[in-house]
């Protein structure tokens, strides 16, 4: 990591080093007790470790000249450690949190054990670590590859991948000790906000500045994907994040919304989150990874520009869709609701087209697990958008709200979509990154996918059964004209769904630590080598 | 059509506007007007804000993320209506910052709690919930039965107020004393909760043990008082028409 930066690079990385432990102790000095200390002290330890490791080598060899004529890949590997990390631990939180459902007292009743101080960390956990991790390091290899140019510099992916990397973990450690916002898939306070900030605009500033290196005329569709998510996540994070720290010592801030702009605000944000985040990014994952894997071109062009346009102009306006029959004023509902229909078309217009891309190589399909991957996740990025806008229609949401309905709905999208796609990409992309014609385990793959094909399907079928039978029980009037179950009856029909659900989310948790074990195994058994044809076009000097 | 897209994808700035642009407006339409209009902005007349003691209850609640799996919003739907309790409006929460309607039901809703159960049965519920439903799949809470800390309760009044909560310097003034007064029937504090909030808020010994306030008091106070600050859903007919 440090031997790649140039001797400046150093002496400024050591700059940073500095402030962020500075950074850390004023944090611990002002707050002088409670979360905000072991925040303060996280990042008092992280700056002095990174303070320490780069003054030892500033005066170590510069690197090679010839770098400028590779790739710059060390931070997709960190990045890709980081996601499979956050993917055993965040997903292991999610089978736990799933078996206290069925197992109320499993774990002893001690507060950071708590069902509800552990669902966030699942949640940011899973969102963020898993899912940020894996779109920030994908998008460096793909941006320096759709661009023909090396990454900009060498420093500031570093700050990106460790500044959000810290994000995560102030934000997780946060719920444990039992500091939110409480806006949901938006708890972490406010300084852990203001930091993702920051981290956010050196992210940004690093894409932009790699893209005006490019030397190809053209910007790939992948990368407006990644654009839309680097741009939208950064307007939705602040508007939805604002908010008054009762005191710059302590962790307590007030949100400045309040009751139904609240909603609606946190809505807006809450499912473009579910756009931005995980869809845009993912798509963009997709736009490169399914093409260079199967070995086809993306099968249509114009499909291409009609989705991207239709998802960032379509999905902006569906939020309300969580808010029907609420106070929300009636209009922003079925605004809300017609959106979300008619972003079926752009939805469909990119599953389609993965699929179609796939037309020609079915054999490829067949016999390499790593395309079946993003195979089955085009197929459930179909099936789940379809199946939201279905629940967005407003008597259908009568039923399916408040439900386990939409739990299955959201793992569908993230088990069946989002991690299936990210799988496929790092079972591409490890290989290639350790000089390798494949993974260690190849084999393994091939368990991986069955066990997350079984472990999604297990998992959804079971929260449709569970949601339904939910909506109808508690819509059910007897001939008197009196309601015909009991709440607490609801819930006791629950328990075999609850259980089945644990089963699928440890199956899912099985194959991802099968992928993280293989992983490893193939990143030490590196070469070292890179591929001749894998190298930037070096730009002429331009006197 | 076609070869503007060709163009603009050579340019990174103009992607960058054009998904600024794009991306902005359905948000602008559908939450700029919620500051307008009469429906979403009117408060009722005798909404109250909460109590300290509530307030820090509220605060717990946050904390231990009841919110993930109950709601407070009941929707205008009649089997709702008949299993909780008049659907909630808008203007029930103009104080919460933030709101917690919530989006799932793994417990019931909680809009119209208030008032619903005794102290004590909230308090077994709390420590051991299976000591009371059986069936119940809730965490237990026995931590709840540490002293609270009211320390912060002033400044957090302060810092609502400017964002147009409704209290007063002598609230603020007396947040931490009023938040222990409430739990205390028999102390001194106590007529002046009333004084400064309502009387109508409930000023009792909600966790059983007058001796200390503690956590289990704020939580209680604070589910006790949902659904109970304006009467605003209880007195007005649901409207005509939708």
């Amino acid at each position: 990591m440090i031997a790649s930066l140039s001797i400046a690079q150093r002496r400024n990385g050591l700059a940073f080093a500095l402030c962020l432990a500075l950074l850390g102790l004023l944090m611990a000095a002002a707050a002088q007790h409670g979360p905000m200390v072991v925040h303060g002290a996280m990042a008092l330890v992280l700056g002095i470790a990174l303070t320490g490791a780069l003054a030892r080598a500033v005066y170590d060899p510069p690197p090679e000249a010839a770098r400028a004529s590779f790739y710059y890949d060390d931070p997709t590997r960190f990045g890709i450690a980081m996601t499979l990390i956050w993917a055993v631990v965040a997903m292991g939180v999610g089978v736990w949190v799933a078996a206290l459902l069925y197992w109320p007292e499993a774990t002893p009743a001690v507060p950071w054990t708590s069902f509800g101080r552990l669902r966030p960390v699942h949640t940011t956990g899973v969102i963020f670590g898993f899912g940020g991790n894996a779109l920030i390091a994908t998008s460096f290899y793909v941006l320096q590859r759709t661009s023909r140019a090396r990454l900009a510099d060498e420093l500031s992916p570093w700050i990106v991948l460790l500044g959000f990397n810290l994000f995560c973990l102030w934000a997780v450690t946060g719920y444990l000790m039992g500091i939110t916002q409480s806006k949901e898939y938006a708890e972490a306070e406010w300084y852990a906000d203001l930091w993702l900030v920051v981290i956010w605009v050196v992210y940004f500033v690093l894409y932009i500045r790699t893209l005006a290196r490019r030397a190809e005329p053209h910007i790939y569709v992948a990368n407006w994907y990644y654009l839309a998510f680097i741009l939208v996540v950064a307007i939705l994070h602040i508007i939805n994040n604002l908010a008054l720290p009762v005191s710059f010592a302590g962790a307590k801030s007030v949100t400045i919304w309040s009751g139904v702009q609240d909603a609606m605000v946190q809505w807006w944000y809450g499912h473009n989150a579910v756009a931005f985040f995980l869809t845009a990014g993912f798509l963009g994952m997709l736009y490169y990874f399914l093409p260079v894997r199967s070995g086809r071109p993306i099968w249509s062009y114009r499909l291409s520009i009609l989705s991207f346009w239709g998802i960032t102009f379509f999905y902006i306006w569906v939020g309300s869709h969580h808010l029907h029959y609420t106070a929300l004023p009636y209009w922003v509902q079925t605004l809300g609701m017609t959106f979300s229909i008619m972003l079926l078309v752009p939805s469909w217009a990119s599953a389609g087209n993965a699929i179609a891309t796939l037309n020609g190589a079915w054999h490829k399909v067949r016999d390499d697990a790593t395309l079946r991957f993003m195979f089955v996740a085009a197929v459930f990025y179909g099936l789940s958008t379809f199946e939201g806008s279905f629940l967005a229609i407003r008597p259908v949401n009568s039923l399916s709200h408040y439900t386990d309905w939409t739990v299955g709905h959201v793992h569908s999208g993230t088990l069946g979509w989002v991690a299936m796609i990210v799988f496929g990409a790092i079972y591409t992309l490890v290989p290639q990154l350790s000089g390798r014609d494949q993974m260690a385990w190849p084999r393994a793959i091939e368990w991986h996918f069955w066990l997350a094909v079984t472990g999604t399907l297990v998992y959804v079928v079971s929260m449709w059964n569970a949601g339904i039978t939910q909506g109808l029980m508690w819509r059910s009037y007897g001939p008197s004209g009196t309601l015909t179950y009991s709440f607490l009856q609801s819930l006791q029909a629950m328990a075999p769904y609850y259980l089945l659900r644990t089963i699928g989310g440890g199956m899912f948790l099985a194959g991802t630590l099968l992928c993280a074990l293989n992983c490893s195994a193939t990143a030490r058994a590196a070469t070292g080598e890179v591929a001749a044809s894998d190298r930037p076009l070096l730009p002429m000097p331009v006197e | 059509m076609l070869r503007l897209h060709y163009n603009l994808e050579k340019l990174s700035t103009g992607l960058v506007l054009g998904i600024i642009i794009a991306a902005s407006i359905g948000g602008f339409v559908e939450i700029a007007p919620l500051f307008t209009i009469g429906e979403t902005v009117e408060r009722p007349a005798d909404l109250r804000p909460q109590t300290p003691l509530e307030l820090a209850g509220r605060e717990i609640y946050m904390r231990e993320g009841c919110y993930a799996c109950h709601s407070q919003m009941v929707r205008s739907l009649a089997d709702e209506i008949d299993r909780y309790g008049p659907y909630s409006r808008a203007g029930e929460s103009a104080f919460d910052h933030p709101m917690l309607w919530g989006s799932k039901r793994t417990g019931p809703d909680l809009a119209r709690v208030g008032g619903k159960y005794t102290d004590a049965w909230h308090v077994a519920h709390l420590t051991n919930p299976r000591a009371v439903v059986p069936a119940s799949i809730m965490p237990a809470y026995p931590w709840l039965s540490e002293p609270l800390d009211t320390s912060g309760l002033g400044p957090e009044l302060a810092t609502m107020r400017r964002l147009g909560v409704p209290y007063t310097d002598a609230m603020i003034a007396d947040a931490e004393r009023d938040a222990e007064a409430q739990s205390q029937p028999d102390s001194d504090g106590a007529a002046g909760v009333k004084e400064r909030y309502s009387e109508k808020i409930v000023v009792r010994d909600f966790d059983g043990s007058v001796a200390r306030v503690t956590e289990m008091d704020a939580l209680v106070a604070y589910i006790q008082s949902l659904g109970q600050l304006t009467a605003i859903a209880h007195d007005q007919p649901p409207a005509d028409g939708e």
